[in-house]
């Protein structure tokens, strides 16, 4: 079946399989894919009589839950595309986010509205809100939408005519330049790749997937979308408990997943320290990653301890989707210590390599990796500069620049090498190194500041160097809060060290690669 | 041990490793340790085998929660917990 638009896929498993969990959460709360299509049904209504239109946009800060899932569906179904924002992130960073791609409406939960308005009310930006008084199984919701009806009855209405090329949803990644982007993806962008996970996962409705990834990451297109196009249960992770390795292992086992995908980062650390052997994994057929390079003597000591799932490497920056994909070989050769590569190409995509001049290159020489194909974004919301300069100039078809090296081994599959700008992959979340500093000069003490990226056993830590106006010590303690003021946790760095000044190199810009050699 | 000594062990451990140069007068019994950056999530990991190792306990999946960690007071008294 293909898809057309990301909403109908609910409407039909519902059809199929009313009385069948289609989202079960960590505390084992469910909701039926006839109810969660009924619930979105309600929320599109509740939107079309705020005036939400075919073509807005609608943002949704409530954590990961039926509630969300509905909401999402809601919005789709209302026309409109979903502006999701990470909750734990501060109120500033996601009001912005909001108020950046003007927002028609807001799901939101009430701890959360609140700092969301404070910082809206200063610009005159007061978008309507669906407050919940939490999130669970739907009940929230469903309680928020029945007094809303009270006051004001929102009448049914049909879902808006499937438009491939219509805005699904925007996800916001870090910029460089300080304030995070918004990528512009359409149905059709997301159902080439679902449908291809179709045809490589095989899923079917007896399928429990993992929700890892929060929804404001790209990950979870492939949890929500192959899921309930296939009639299958999405089992959520709470944010907490993803971030637990000794306790996730053993829920993976209890809720007998089968399908498991996230940054290798949290399955580096379930193999080391999940116990991993405890416990009866037998359910688990597929393990996806992606997101980072996952450090081979834990996908090596992964394998050893979860023998029989099939694995594959999925690479690809928001901006496409999953773009290639890499099978893993049943037995790694103890010899290889070198990542495994990204692989090749999906089906719907055509890569390219480039030289620094945008020119193809010879194959097995290094270069730049671009993707065009159905999948590829539509560009960055109001910022056509920015979506101007991630194309290759000069040519017909629309080749994304990913920015990422790498090289085409002699077997077909690709080597990521690294990255040609200052864009980085901690645990599986992309960082601009730019917008870390961006958030240091904001401090009134700070008079020049730098981040860089270290290897380190689990990928990277950040660093970050700061020079004072009075020359004065910076506690490392008052700056971690500071930067959790302003950028979201996974974004504060490791570790401060206070410098007289800067580096610099002789055109006077700041010597990233001194201050990555400074001890 | 007591409570204060093992505050004091767990303190210099993380002044150590996670707050180099710090003022270790910054570093109260009530910093917020998760919750603000101090100690991400391989952090607290870490901090957690060093509890084991350093005071002979072991903590179980349940226990290595924000609840029980964010603060030197709360690791201090998860900690006497394990030894009574």
């Amino acid at each position: 079946m293909t898809t057309r638009a990301l909403h109908q896929l609910l409407d039909l498993s519902a059809s199929r399989f009313p009385d069948k969990a289609a989202i079960e959460e960590s505390e084992g709360d469910s909701i039926r894919y006839g109810e969660l299509a009924r619930l979105s049904d309600r929320v599109r209504d509740r939107l079309r009589q705020m005036g939400v239109e075919p073509g807005d946009r609608v943002g949704i800060c409530l954590r990961k839950s039926a509630d969300a899932v509905a909401s999402l569906f809601g919005i789709m179904k209302a026309g409109a595309a979903y502006v999701p924002v990470d909750p734990t992130a501060p109120a500033s960073r996601n009001a912005f986010i909001f108020r950046n791609c003007a927002v028609k409406s807001i799901i939101v939960e009430a701890q959360l509205a609140d700092g969301l308005h404070q910082e809206f009310s200063p610009v005159c930006f007061a978008p309507e809100s669906i407050v919940l008084d939490g999130v669970g199984a739907g009940v929230p919701l469903t309680h928020s939408l029945d007094q809303l009806d009270v006051v004001s009855p929102a009448p049914s209405t049909p879902s808006a005519v499937p438009d491939p090329a219509r805005l699904a949803y925007i996800l916001y990644t870090s910029g460089s330049t300080g304030q995070p982007k918004g990528v512009m993806l359409s149905h059709s962008n997301a159902a080439c790749f679902i449908d291809w996970c179709s045809s490589v996962f095989q899923p079917n409705e007896h399928d429990r997937f993992s929700s890892h990834a929060p929804f404001h990451f790209d990950l979870s297109i492939l949890d929500i979308y192959v899921s309930i196009k296939h009639g299958a249960t999405l089992v959520i992770v709470e944010e907490q408990l993803g971030k637990e390795p000794a306790r996730l292992a053993a829920w993976i086992a209890e809720k007998k997943l089968t399908v498991w995908y996230s940054a290798p980062s949290i399955l580096s650390l379930m193999a080391q320290v999940g116990r991993l052997k405890d416990y009866d994994y037998s359910s688990l057929r597929v393990v996806l990653f992606a997101g980072e390079v996952f450090p081979i003597k834990y996908l090596k000591l992964l394998k050893l301890l979860w023998p029989h799932p099939r694995y594959f490497n999925l690479y690809g920056p928001t901006e496409t989707n999953v773009c290639t994909f890499y099978e893993v070989p049943q037995v790694i050769p103890d010899c290889q210590t070198e990542p495994v590569p990204i692989g090749k190409a999906c089906a719907y995509c055509e890569p390219l390599v480039v030289d620094e001049a945008g020119t193809e290159i010879l194959p097995a020489a290094e270069g730049e990796l671009c993707i065009a194909g159905p999948s590829v974004l539509e560009g960055y919301w109001n910022l056509p500069e920015n979506t101007a300069k991630a194309f290759l100039p000069g040519r017909d078809n629309r080749w994304y620049r990913t920015g990422d090296i790498v090289v085409e081994l002699p077997d077909g599959n690709y080597k990521f090498l690294g990255r040609r700008d200052r864009m980085i992959k901690k645990r599986g979340y992309r960082i601009e190194l730019g917008e870390i500093e961006a958030a240091l000069y904001r401090h009134p003490a700070i008079k020049e500041a730098a981040a860089v990226a270290l290897p380190d056993d689990n990928g990277v830590s950040v660093k970050a160097f700061a020079s004072t106006r009075n020359g004065a010590r910076l506690s490392t303690i008052e700056l971690k809060a500071f930067c959790a003021e302003n950028l979201p946790l996974y974004m504060v760095p490791d570790l401060f060290c206070c410098v007289e000044s800067l580096p610099k190199t002789s055109t006077d810009k700041v010597d990233y690669q001194k201050l990555k050699a400074m001890k | 041990m007591d409570e204060p000594e093992i505050k004091a062990a767990v303190k210099t451990y993380i002044l150590n490793e996670y707050l180099p140069g710090e003022d270790p007068a910054a570093l109260t019994d009530t910093t917020e340790l998760m919750t603000t950056g101090i100690l991400d999530s391989i952090a607290v990991l870490k901090v957690v085998t060093f509890l084991e190792s350093h005071f002979g306990i072991t903590l179980e999946p349940h226990e290595a929660v924000v609840e029980n960690l964010n603060t030197l007071s709360a690791i201090a008294r998860l900690v006497m917990s394990k030894k009574a």
